[in-house]
């Protein structure tokens, strides 16, 4: 009671006051200010990604918004009058000519574009390379795989706003790429010319698809991506974030500045650096220069013809896939009662397949790590990528399927720059898309364990100083120094789980998921570093003849 | 807390043969801290504050800037103003923002305290609201009654499951059919090549030996579904020596004196085919690479294409000029499920 | 039909084109591309009516030239393209490729070959316009074929920039890029970019078909829709990119390459410096 008493008889004394309280009463803002003010966010340059695709995001609402006021998605024809005077004259749809206008008889209207378009190749950028450092930290585990969800369907998202938005301007570029998504819809079996007529109200290119990704584009994905961004940041506050491990981080706690004023200074200030920084390249660097490229028709193209880099994977897939091999066609003719139907595989295999492993992995991933670590624990501390060598090396490994396949998407300009042939290009990208993953998971589980080696020698024989003795006895030792105990703290506090054997049930029997989860645990954990112990530590320093050498070197040295 | 069996955060309990070394290093709490500049000498204080209030008026300059940008350089139709003016727009904003964000945080590090501080993780889910929410939840599953009238429950099932379908029924009128428009184009016996874009027709004599013409049909130019109908119809037209086409029996004479004409839509995903190499007589596409021998009927000899380009037979009308004898023999471009 | 004075606009407006693509932040750029665009569009009435006139062989040869050029042709060119041109196993015949060919494939350094491969490549010129001349002039008298063309039908100013666009993209986009950066053909060959190529190389392409390029005849494609292409690829090469740095032209390859390091390196550069401590 003295409490709502006491809130019944605050009166504000300045002015400021009194609209707050005004506020505060109707809206509860005290409580609010007591939950977030001063809660703790752990300070790495690895933790920023998140922030970039949510500051990119935001500027693309903000720059998208100003695009709408003035374009306008119709197909109709018409020619075109404005100031470009290459395109005067020029029968295109009323989309390209008002994109046209804004580019050049709307003020400011390039500038937005630019900064739109940059900011979307950003934003799908920091969305990946924010996913890649949770993936390779292991902050996807319990209990965030949820969050990771909501990750993964963002990214798809993005992508999927990007691709909208690619081929509003309906200039040629785009519409190629519109062209090459009718084709690899039509090789669908049985429903895939029906989609392709469904989706352009006809037959290609109709008049009405620009009109439909254009409701997709500005309503129907941004509304989902921000529905999944609330989402995403409530579970974010709900689990309070991950943390490296290092002296004074445990699992229970959360190391870091407050958000008032430290975090949301600079958490807040760095949307303004990425705006800045969007701002600056939008003013010196062209973007999708639809000028260039024509309206869209039908017969012409343009060598070079790309998507913009987060679907050109799915486009080196294309590339790289052949249609025959010797008298082996992809392209199945199956006769049925009623007629011969076409399965076209040379399109399907790598429009689908490809997609199908990256997107089931990624999805799959915290279960799938789960069930062969066994583990059910909660874990906030995050593991460096060198402490987990098999997932950091599945990782890499898929990073690598994917940049091969991106590669292969502009395998025409590295022939062209590099001065090799377009076909030796192609013929070295498709034994690269399967060597390369393996060749890549190899290395760098190699590098990881090396690494972990690494900072074991150090934890045990300290960090070597470059300083060359010589001992009475005419040996050359070089001294080593040891590391504090906040260092070694950081280089061995990490886990190292070990293979695990299928054990016998009560019957005696091991059951064959037993024995594969016993394969694949021992695939995972064969190979392992384990942290160094301070039994371990203590025991080199007992009977280490370099050690020895280094300490006694050191008193020597000392007692000059 | 740490109850190990609900998994709770901090513990270290090792399951099953995972898990921590039972020996492992004391963690040695957070490092002392260390003081900044600013924080022992006024002075570099001082200084950061002026740092801070310098970088907050180049924002303004920036935003001062834009406003030269957009008014005082009128756009004339010239790209040269045009770049000119993206430019100060472009650094006006990006001079207005960096202002902003680098000042607040080079504040931030600078001047507002730096000791990092340590707060606890609470369970994401205490085991007594967990009780609590399964009473409640209990509580209203029984004065729903939806356990004890199965009838109501399976009734709203059927119609929850049913009510979606006129949701997805209502968007068949998104287009038509196929029906038989990816199997025919535009040719037809008589229709004159006419180049494109100008859609004048061409003689067989001003095809010469090693040119390309890039060929729609007469009359698409006026056609009511002019760029659908050209999206099949466009053909390129190539001439050879007679001596180097290799054409299968029946196709013959679909060729007139070593001019042919070839579907210029891949047979791939539908790109147009278009970089013909007049020396080695091969067709690429520039966006998948698929690469045809135009002296073998346009078969593939690269890349990921299955299908040879569709074949468009021509012959000469009285007048000297080009037609074609029938339309494509086969649907054009890409594969579909009813191709056949 | 030609007004009198036009070739003289065409030696005054030759030179600054030069300049201009080197300075093109030039106060008078904007000037200058003004007045030749309504130069183009104004120009265009007028060059339709001399259509048929305009097939313009005005380079006319001597006796003496022939002589001279068949000297040159017998040290220079006669070891692989055979005594009297009539070609080996190494090289073509060149009866009746006429002096336009000459005149684009030594012109342009591409003749004679450095070495065998898939193209001829583009090098420092080997010899001077007169000796070009006399080569172009022997050839020509071996069979009939292209001219070299008119200064007249060259001139950009005279052509319709739009026109000569939509042209560009149905007839050479596809090898050459449809803001003629280039592209890649098949085995190691590639069409190359058109950024500085001269308008009498440009139009001598169109009508010789070099090597793996196809010809596009004067019945194909009229010298006046050359001129209109000629016109549309200066443009474009003149005004540069209103959004600033074009980055090759390349389209989304260059452009997700420039996002991927630059700008992603510039973000996470300002990352490092706002986590790390102050000192």
């Amino acid at each position: 009671m003295s409490s709502s008493t006491a809130t019944q008889t605050y009166v504000p004394k300045t002015r400021v006051g009194k609209v707050t309280d005004y506020v505060d009463s109707r809206v509860g803002g005290s409580a609010i200010v007591k939950e977030f003010g001063r809660k703790i966010f752990p300070d790495h340059w690895t933790f920023m990604f998140g922030e970039v695709a949510l500051y990119t995001f935001v500027i693309l609402l903000l720059s998208g918004t100003f695009l709408t006021f003035f374009y306008d998605p119709s197909m109709a024809e018409t020619t075109y009058e404005g100031s470009y005077l290459p395109l005067r004259g020029v029968e295109m749809s009323v989309a390209y000519a008002s994109s046209l206008d804004i580019s050049f008889d709307i003020r400011g209207g390039l500038f937005m574009r630019q900064v739109h378009h940059w900011s979307a190749l950003l934003f799908v950028a920091a969305v990946a390379v924010h996913m890649l450092r949770v993936f390779f930290t292991g902050a996807f585990r319990k209990p965030r795989e949820f969050n990771w969800i909501i990750g993964c369907t963002l990214l798809i998202l993005s992508l999927a706003a990007g691709f909208t938005g690619y081929s509003l301007p309906d200039d040629l570029l785009s519409g190629n790429g519109l062209r090459i998504i009718d084709g690899v819809m039509k090789s669908i079996p049985v429903v895939g010319t029906y989609l392709s007529f469904f989706l352009f109200g006809g037959e290609f290119p109709g008049t009405a698809i620009i009109g439909r990704l254009y409701v997709l584009h500005i309503l129907l994905v941004p509304a989902v991506i921000l529905l999944m961004i609330g989402l995403h940041l409530f579970l974010v506050v709900l689990h309070k974030h991950s943390q490296f491990p290092g002296p004074g981080r445990t699992n229970t706690n959360v190391v870091g500045y407050p958000v008032g004023p430290v975090y949301a200074a600079k958490a807040g200030g760095f949307f303004f650096i990425v705006f800045g920084i969007l701002a600056a390249i939008a003013a010196a660097f062209t973007i999708n220069p639809i000028w260039n490229y024509g309206p869209y028709d039908p017969s012409p193209v343009s060598a070079g013809t790309q998507p913009d880099w987060y679907i050109g994977w799915v486009d080196g897939a294309l590339r790289l896939m052949p249609g025959t091999i010797g008298n082996f066609d992809f392209e199945f003719m199956i006769p049925f009662p009623w007629g011969t139907n076409a399965l076209p595989l040379n399109v399907l295999i790598p429009a689908l397949v490809p997609a199908i492993i990256l997107f089931t992995l990624m999805f799959a991933w915290p279960w799938i790590e789960a069930w062969v670590t066994k583990d059910t624990r909660e874990h906030h501390l995050l593991d460096r990528p060198r402490n987990a060598p098999t997932r950091t090396a599945i990782g890499v490994a898929g990073v690598t399927f994917y940049c091969i396949m991106w590669a292969a998407a502009s395998s025409d300009l590295i022939a062209t720059h590099f001065m090799v042939s377009l076909n030796d290009v192609t013929y070295w990208l498709r034994v690269l898309v399967i060597l390369g993953p393996i060749l890549a998971f190899m290395v760098s589980r190699r590098i990881s364990l090396a690494l972990q080696r690494k900072d074991r020698e150090i934890a045990l024989h300290g960090r070597e100083t470059g300083r060359i003795v010589r001992l009475p006895h005419g040996e050359f030792i070089e001294v080593h120094e040891p590391v504090d105990d906040y260092k070694l703290y950081t280089l061995t506090s990490f886990e190292s789980p070990q293979a695990e054997l299928p054990t016998p049930d009560k019957d005696g029997k091991v059951s064959r998921l037993d024995k594969v989860h016993g394969r694949v645990s021992r695939f995972f954990f064969e190979d392992r570093v384990a942290p160094v112990t301070p039994r371990e530590l203590a025991a080199s320093h007992g009977d280490h003849h370099e050690e020895v050498a280094g300490a006694k070197d050191r008193e020597a040295i000392s007692s000059r | 807390m740490a109850d190990s069996s609900h998994g709770t955060p901090g513990t270290t309990v090792a399951v099953g043969s995972t898990g921590r070394q039972l020996d492992e290093f004391d963690n040695p709490g957070l490092p002392p801290h260390r003081p900044r500049l600013a924080d022992r000498d006024p002075r570099a204080e001082k200084r950061a504050e002026r740092q801070v209030a310098l970088l907050f008026a180049i924002s303004v300059v920036g935003t001062l800037l834009f406003f030269v940008g957009y008014f005082f350089i009128p756009l004339d139709q010239t790209i040269e103003r045009l770049r000119l003016q993206n430019l100060m727009l472009g650094l006006g904003t990006a001079f207005a923002m960096l202002g902003i964000g680098v000042g607040i945080v080079h504040w931030a590090k600078t001047l507002m305290p730096d000791h990092e501080v340590t707060e606890d993780r609470h369970d994401i889910r205490p085991e007594s609201d967990r009780q609590d929410a399964e009473k409640i939840v209990n509580d209203i599953l029984d004065e729903s009654g939806i356990k004890r009238r199965p009838l109501i429950r399976n009734t709203l099932l059927g119609a929850a499951l049913l009510a979606p379908l006129p949701a997805i029924a209502i968007f068949r009128d998104l287009g038509p059919l196929p029906g038989n428009a990816l199997k025919e184009t535009m040719w037809d016996a008589g229709v004159r090549l006419t180049r494109d874009p100008s859609g004048t027709p061409i003689r067989a004599a001003d095809v010469t030996i090693g040119s390309a013409f890039h060929v729609i049909p007469e009359g698409l130019n006026e056609a009511e579904h002019k760029l659908e109908e050209k999206a099949k119809a466009v053909v390129l037209l190539m001439r050879l020596d007679p001596n180097e086409l290799n054409p299968s029996p029946g196709k013959e004479d679909w060729a007139y004196d070593g001019i042919v004409a070839y579907s210029k839509i891949c047979t791939h995903v539908g790109c147009p085919v278009a970089l013909y190499e007049q020396q080695t007589h091969h067709l690429l596409c520039p966006c998948h690479q698929s690469t045809f021998d135009v002296e073998h009927e346009a078969k593939v000899i690269f890349g990921p294409a299955a299908r040879p380009l569709p074949q468009l037979p021509i012959e000469v009308d009285d007048e000297g000029y080009l037609v074609a004898s029938s339309d494509f023999q086969e649907p054009v471009g890409p594969s579909f499920w009813e191709r056949g | 039909m030609k007004k009198s004075g036009s070739s003289g606009i065409t030696k005054g407006r030759k030179q600054p084109v030069k300049a201009l693509s080197q300075r093109r932040r030039h106060p008078l750029a904007a000037v200058a591309l003004l007045l030749m665009a309504l130069l183009a569009t104004g120009g265009i009435y007028a060059a339709a009516s001399t259509a048929n006139e305009a097939q313009a062989q005005t380079t006319t040869f001597t006796a003496n030239d022939v002589d001279e050029g068949s000297k040159l042709f017998a040290a220079n060119c006669a070891s692989c393209h055979g005594m009297g041109a009539t070609g080996s196993d190494a090289a073509p015949s060149l009866v009746g490729v006429g002096a336009a060919s000459v005149d684009f494939q030594v012109g342009s350094g591409r003749m004679p070959m450095q070495m065998d491969g898939p193209q001829a490549q583009v090098k420092p010129v080997q010899f001077d316009d007169e000796q070009i001349r006399q080569m172009a002039a022997y050839v020509a008298s071996l069979g009939a074929g292209p001219a070299i063309p008119s200064d007249e039908i060259l001139d950009p100013a005279e052509g319709d920039s739009s026109a000569g666009g939509e042209l560009f993209r149905v007839n050479c986009a596809m090898c050459h890029n449809a803001a003629a950066a280039g592209g890649a053909l098949t085995r190691g060959k590639y069409a190359p970019s058109l950024e500085g190529t001269s308008e009498k190389h440009i139009y001598e392409a169109m009508v010789t078909g070099p090597q793996n390029m196809p010809v596009f005849s004067d019945a194909n494609i009229t010298p006046e829709d050359k001129q209109d292409i000629i016109a549309f690829l200066k443009t474009i090469e003149e005004q540069g990119s209103p959004g600033g740095a074009d980055l090759g032209s390349l389209g989304p390859v260059s452009e997700g390459l420039f996002i991927w390091v630059a700008g992603l390196g510039v973000i996470i550069a300002f990352t490092v410096w706002l986590t790390s401590r102050s000192s």
